[in-house]
Order: C-alpha cells, then structure tokens, then sequence
C-alpha cells in the first residue's frame, strides 16, 4: 500500500457523481433486481393461491355430501299390502315387491302432509308423493323383511329425502330452476319448507354417505362410497403385499450385490424409465396380459391391485435405494470385520438402519397408488355392487369399485347432485392421504437419523 | 382352490423342514456346536428353502402354461399335488443333506440371492409385458386398418358399424396443443418458484412455501380433473369465451392446459431446484464478487450454467404432460378437432384411449384396438422424451462432478 504513489488531491477529477447517489445505471440494475425478486415471490404466490382455490373449491363443493336431509314420518305398515296371505312367511313376503312398499310409503307422507295441516295452492298429489327419494321404499322393505313383526304396525321411519330437496336445502336448486325441471316443482319446495319448519323434515350428517354402495341415476341422495372404500383397500392390500417385498428385494440386490455391469445398467435405466411411463400405460399393460391373457377377473381388486403394484415399484425402489445408500459404508465394513457374511451384514445390519427410510418411501408410494385412476378405468374398477353391506364384495376376485374411479363415474352423470357427491368422495380421499402423508412424515421425523 | 391349499400345505411342510433341521443339526453337532459349518438356523432354513423352492417353482410354471393356453384349468388339482409331491421331495432331500460339513449358510445365501435378483428383474419383465402387449394388439390393428391412414389421417370419427376414421393427426394436436399450454403455465412459474426459494427467501416464507408446493405434488390428478371441470371450465367459459364470443365449451384446451400447469409446478419446481443447487457456489461467488446483483448472477451466471439441466426438466415435465389423463378426460372434452381456438374443447390421445377401452370391449374391432395403437405413440413419445431428457441431465451432471 505504501509503495503506491498518492495521488495528490488537487490533481484529483473532480468526481462527476457521489458514491452516496445511485446512477442511472445502479438504479436500473437495482429495478431489474426488485422487478426479477418480484417475479419469484409471484409465482410462489401463484402456486400458493391455486392450492388454496383448488382445495376450497373442493371443499366447498363437496361438504354437502356430508349432511342429506331425511323425512321422519310415521309409517303404517298395511298387512293386506305386505303380507296378502297374512302369515308373516318371508318366502312369501319376499315376493312383494318394491313398487307395493313405495305406495305404503305414498300413503304415509301424504297422511303426514294432511296432518300438518299445511296449505299449499296448486300441489299436486305427485309432488307429495315425489318427497321421498325412491331408495326409500326399498329400505323400508328391508326393514320389513328383517323384521316380519312390523307388518300391521305403524313404524316410525327416517326416510331418505329427494335428492331436488335436499338440493334446494343446499342451495344448489332454486325456486327457478325448479319450474323448469320436470323432477320438482315450486310447490313442493314449498312444502318441504313448510315441513322443514315443523321438525319433520332434518338435514343432518350423512353416515351413510361412507358406508352406502353406489346408487343408480335417479338417485343421488342414495349414493355412497363404501364400496369403493372397500375395493380401494383391497387393492392397497395387494400393493403392500407385493410392492414391498418385491421392491426391498430389488433395491438391496441393486443396491449392494449387483455387480457393474450391462445386465445391472439395463435394468437401472429400465426402471428409471418405468417411472416416468404414463400411467394409462400400465392400464393397458393390465387389460392386455393379467384380464385378456391371464384371464383374470375384470373389476377385480387384484387386477387392479397388480397393476398398481407394477405402477409403485419404480417409486419404491427408487425411495428403497436412497434409503440403503445413506446408510454409511462403516456399519458395512464392521459387520464384515467381526466375521458376518455379505448377506448376514446386510440383512441384520443395513436393512433395519435403513428402514425408517424405506417405510417413508413406501408410504408415499402407497398414497400415490391411492389416488391412481386411468389405470383402473381401463380395467373396469367402477362394478355396481347393488347389496352392499349386506354382501360386500368379499375377496380379492370380487367385483369391486375403486374411489378416485368412483369419483370420475360420477363426474359422468347428468343429475348434478352427483358432482357433490364426486367432491364429497374426494374429500374422503384426500383425508386417507393426508393421513398417510401425515404417518410418513412422523415416521421421517421419528426415526430419521442423520450420520 | 387346490392351489392355495397345495401352497399352505408346502409352507407348513416347510416350517416342519425348518424345525426339523435345526434339531438334527443340534444332534449331529453332540456336545460341541462348534463342529457344525453353518449354525443350526441356517441348516434349517435350508430345508425350509429347499422344500418351498421347488414348490412355488411348479406353481409358476403350471400358471405360465395355463396362461398360455397349453394347460387346461381342470389340470389344477393335479398341479396341487405335483407341487406338494416337489415340495416332498425337496423336505426329504433337504433332510439327508445335513450333517457337520454340510454349508448350509452358503446354500441359503445362494437362494436368497436368487430370490433378490429375480426380484429386480421384475422390472424388466414388467417393460417387456408392455411392449409385448402393445406390439402384439397394434399389429392387430394394422391388419385391420391402414397404417397410413392412422398416421396421416386428419380425421377422427369412429363408429360402431365400422368404416370408422381413425386419423392420429387431430388427438396429436390436442395433445401438444394442451402440452405446450400447461408447460408455458408451469415452466416459469416452477422456475422462478424455484429460484426464489432457493436464492431469496427467508427461512419462514420457506417454510411455508416449500410444504405447500409439495402438497400441490402430493394431491391424485382426479382431483385437479375435478377442479378444472366444476371450477375452471365454468369460469373461462362464462368471463372469458363468452364475452368474446370464442365458444360455449366448459371444457376447453386451455382449462385443460390451465390445470395441468398447475399440477406440473411442483414437479418443474423440485427438478430447477435440484439443477440450480448442482451450480458450483464458487461461480455464483465469483459473479457476486465481481459485483453482479443476485438476480444478474443467476440470469448470466447460473441459469446458462443450468441450461442442458433445465432443457431436460422441461422434456420431461413435457412428457408428463402428455401422458397425463384424468385433467383432460374432466378438462379438454371428446371433440377431435384441429383448431387454433384455445376455448375450443379438443381431446388428445389418451382420452381416447379412455374412451375406446372402456365399456364393452369388441378386441376384434380395429375401433377397439386402436386403443393399443394409441398407447403405443404414447408410449414411444414419452420414452423417448425421457430417454433424450435423463442423457442430457446426466451429461450435464457429469460436468461439474
């Protein structure tokens, strides 16, 4: 420093700017920074309001699937009706059908109606008899059957409401768009008013929403995703029984005895590429050889539980694999040092090391399988199991329904209270997943330990 | 079933194999264990292996012939008992093997590791079932309809009575039509989320967005095709094509291309992040020091550093795209049509896979097997994409290792 000649101050250009006032130059440079810092909190911004619009418009849309209103109505149970040889035999009850129970059921709601004493100018006897959902006379008949002793009594009944009733409740049908629609009408919106202010008409949490089957067209109000919760645990079932093993087996051969060569290159480039294979793929990979080929059964949960299975392994051997990888090579050498074999150092000591790791991939992996569809729609996971809980589906060759599968059948109805009931199983898959999510990352906080 | 009843027959055979050794291995070894080559377990999980293995061989073979077609399924119950009269067999031979010399830990370990690699290529089986399946099926089809007219067909209108057009052309459109949206969506904003997370944010704002982007990662496509179908279509359609008079369509390229932006930043957002952190500090310290703001460092410096890693990221977001269903079989519509009206719906090649495979399946129908077709341009496209993709970024990688 001392050797520099000094500049002699009054040789010195007078500066033609202040260090302590910015130029044009600094200040547009210092604008491009604030502008390009911009950008980045506005696509974070971006994301974080489509997730927000994206799970409320869910949300929103699918709460209502949740409460259903229902008609609690004393019902006599005519025996001339019911039971026309009068001796209470199931065989021969069982020959009564439906359609004399849905005329019971008329008979009870327009009594009902009569003994409110509600005036309402123009209602037609249709629209009274329309109140209740036409899943209602088929429950009332189950009742009846499980219980041949109700017949000549009078039951009190919660029956299902019409789904343009609940609808209205909901806000999801108006006064005007019920004049157009052949299914209601004003007036018996009106009464259910009126009925909703007596007490005899209540919206209240829908159980039934979780455990019910799936229901036809016509009936909404009916729907469920109990069916589908049930194939789709079927099919996890089938996932974790072979993804898992077959997956672990996979990486540890891959990951610690696989010697470098072609044959290993292969299988590593081809297993990267499986994971980025469509899924509709696999979908046709499962219609083709395990239901054309292999004949198996079409919406069968083992179908579907097999082509989900291919689908994960990719993602639990590549998770499996960086789970073994990070455990460090010492707790190798020293089991190797004290005498074991390869394998016994790998399976007693690097494997349960590892495993936090691997139940972290697993889990994510089994999440992801949950929430597949297009493979399935190829395979036919939307079966219509009719007596449900009565006869579930009860193994893994059984037709059974899948949930996001269910979601997409009832995005293709025309009743639109059939959306609600799609977002309504959608929030029930999202909460499966957030726990899932929830247990993986308890278990990575948990377990994870860091060499 | 005499087959499930044939395999627990062979496992509880093999538990008995497995007591059973390790008794006799303690009897030949008298007073002092130490005469034994392997320990007393191993001995007998080699009679337990060696009475399942050649069990569960006979059932593979038995169901790859019946699948095959060369075995009939009323042959199943005397594959149940030559499986079990195996599975005896392997007990006896397992049994007369033992004795102190006998390295029983070396047998097992052979088997497992057999096991182990069966187990990796399954892999390999599951891609060479794809490609069989796909072939096989799409020479169907060309036997049925010309190739030239799948490929270069510009119509696609299939009907039940057959004499269908069944062009390519119009879902390829749709595709890429809808790709190239969804990645003009994705590609800057996962970029630039990105960037910010990685170079500006503070520790809270991190902490927030990061577990945000990744529930965005987290959540099933049949939950963004609901969204784009109750939720974007509508809302495009009633403030956006309506006044502008461009369509009626709730389902259109763009809420398809919308939504499917979405659900890939999450997926270009991780891959930047890992190709911006592969940057070497010392360069970005360099340009720092040389007297670059932050955001000229990572335009002139890191990002064209990034380029081969960013241009894979895109290939393969790219290939996400078109591979992707459930957003536009909810979001695009069935419409095949060649238009430029981005609320227009149009509809890509797997819809159409959707809609040919599911319902009643005629597989002799060349309207059905198109399907197979399809996903076989599916399959060749993404792959390649993927394969150009992983070159590139591994290139890439190599440089700065």
């Amino acid at each position: 420093m001392t050797d520099l000649p000094m500049p002699q101050s009054g040789a010195m250009p007078a500066p033609k700017s202040s260090l302590m006032v910015a130029d044009a130059r600094t200040r547009r440079r210092n604008a491009a920074e604030k502008r390009f810092r911009l950008y980045g909190a506005g696509a974070i911004g971006i994301a974080m309001i489509a997730l927000v619009v994206l799970l409320s418009s869910i949300i929103s849309g699918g709460a209502g699937a949740f409460r259903q209103t229902y008609l609690s109505i004393p019902v006599a149970l005519d025996a001339e009706t019911l039971d026309p040889k009068g001796n209470r035999n199931l065989d021969e009850m069982s020959k009564v059908l439906t359609l004399s129970y849905g005329k019971v059921l008329d008979r009870a709601v327009e009594a009902a109606v009569a003994s409110s004493g509600i005036e309402i100018a123009e209602l037609a006897e249709k629209d009274i008899d329309n109140l209740v959902s036409k899943e209602a006379s088929a429950h009332l008949r189950d009742r009846v059957l499980a219980d041949p002793e109700l017949v000549g009594q009078t039951v009190d009944v919660n029956v299902l409401v019409n789904g343009r009733i609940d609808g209205y409740f909901k806000g999801r049908v108006t006064m005007e768009s019920a004049a157009a629609d052949s299914n209601t009408s004003p007036q018996q919106l009106m009464l259910a008013d009126a009925l909703r202010e007596q007490g005899v008409l209540v919206t209240r949490f829908n159980w039934d929403f979780i455990t019910n089957p799936d229901a036809s067209d016509q009936r909404p109000e009916a729907a469920g995703v109990g069916v589908a919760i049930l194939g789709s645990f079927y099919m996890m079932l089938v996932v974790l029984l072979l993804a898992v093993p077959i997956g672990v087996a996979a990486s540890i051969y891959l990951e610690e005895f696989a010697p470098k060569n072609r044959w290993t290159d292969v299988i590593e480039v081809n297993i990267s590429n499986l994971a980025a294979v469509p899924s509709i793929v696999f979908g046709i990979l499962g219609l083709a050889a395990f239901i054309n080929f292999a004949g198996l059964p079409q919406s069968a949960p083992i179908v579907g539980g097999l082509v989900l299975t291919l689908m994960t392994l990719p993602t639990i051997i590549i998770s499996t694999r960086a789970a073994l990888k990070a455990v460090p090579p010492s707790i190798r050498d020293a089991a190797l040092g004290v005498g074991a074999s390869k394998m016994q150092s790998v399976f007693h000591h690097v494997l349960p090391l590892a495993m936090p790791g691997i139940l972290t991939g697993t889990i994510i992996g089994l999440a992801q399988a949950l929430g597949e569809t297009a493979p399935l729609l190829l395979i036919g996971m939307v079966a219509f199991v009719r007596e449900f809980p009565a006869a579930p589906p009860e193994g893994l060759f059984d037709p059974a329904s899948a949930l996001p599968v269910q979601v997409y059948n009832w995005t293709q109805r025309a009743d639109p209270a059939f959306i609600e009931r799609a977002s309504g199983a959608i929030i029930v898959l999202l909460i499966f997943l957030f726990c899932m999510n929830l247990l993986a990352i308890f278990l990575r906080r948990r377990f994870e330990r860091r060499w | 079933m005499p087959l499930s009843w044939a395999l627990l027959a062979s496992l509880l055979l093999a538990v008995a194999g497995y007591l059973i050794g390790r008794s006799r291995a303690y009897a030949t070894a008298g007073s002092d264990i130490r005469n034994l080559h392997s320990r007393p377990t191993y001995h007998g999980a080699s009679v337990a292996l060696l009475t399942l293995t050649p069990a569960i061989i006979v059932m593979i073979v038995a169901s790859l012939l019946r699948m095959a077609k060369t075995l009939s399924p009323e042959a199943a119950g005397l594959v149940g008992l030559f499986a079990l009269a195996a599975a005896i067999a392997g007990l006896g031979w397992g049994i007369t093997r033992i004795g102190a010399g006998y390295q029983a830990r070396n047998v097992v370990e052979r088997i497992v590791l057999g096991v182990l690699i069966f187990c990796s290529s399954i892999a390999i089986l599951t891609t060479a079932g794809i490609v069989l399946s796909l072939i096989f099926e799409t020479g169907h089809f060309f036997q049925k309809y010309n190739w030239l007219g799948f490929f270069f067909g510009t119509e696609w209108t299939p009907r039940f009575q057959g004499n269908s057009a069944l062009g390519i052309l119009p879902l390829l459109w749709g595709t890429l039509y809808i790709s190239v949206i969804a990645l003009l969506v994705a590609v800057p904003i996962g970029m630039f989320a990105a960037i910010y997370m990685s170079e500006y944010a503070s520790k809270r704002v991190r902490g927030i967005a990061k577990p945000a982007i990744e529930i965005l990662a987290g959540i099933p496509t049949i939950v963004y095709g609901l969204f784009a179908l109750i939720t974007v279509g509508p809302m495009l359609r009633d403030y956006f094509a309506q006044p502008l008079g461009l369509g009626n369509s709730g389902s259109s390229v763009l809420t398809a291309g919308l939504v499917m932006g979405i659900m890939l930043i999450p997926f270009v957002s991780s891959l930047s992040d890992d190709i911006i952190n592969a940057v070497p500090q010392s360069m970005r310290d360099g340009a720092l020091g040389l007297g670059s703001t932050p955001s000229e460092t990572i335009r002139q410096v890191v990002l064209p550093a990034a380029l081969p890693g960013v241009v894979g990221a895109v290939l393969l977001a790219a290939s996400r795209a078109i591979g992707e269903t459930m957003i536009v079989v909810l979001g695009a519509g069935a419409a095949a049509r060649l238009g430029l009206n981005p609320f227009e719906a149009m509809t890509t090649i797997t819809v159409k896979i959707v809609s040919q495979l599911t319902g009643d399946n005629d597989f002799a129908a060349p309207e059905t097997l198109v399907a197979f077709a399809l996903g076989l341009t599916l399959f060749v496209i993404t792959l390649g994409l993927n394969i150009v993709a992983l070159y590139i970024v591994r290139k890439y990688r190599e440089q700065y290792e």
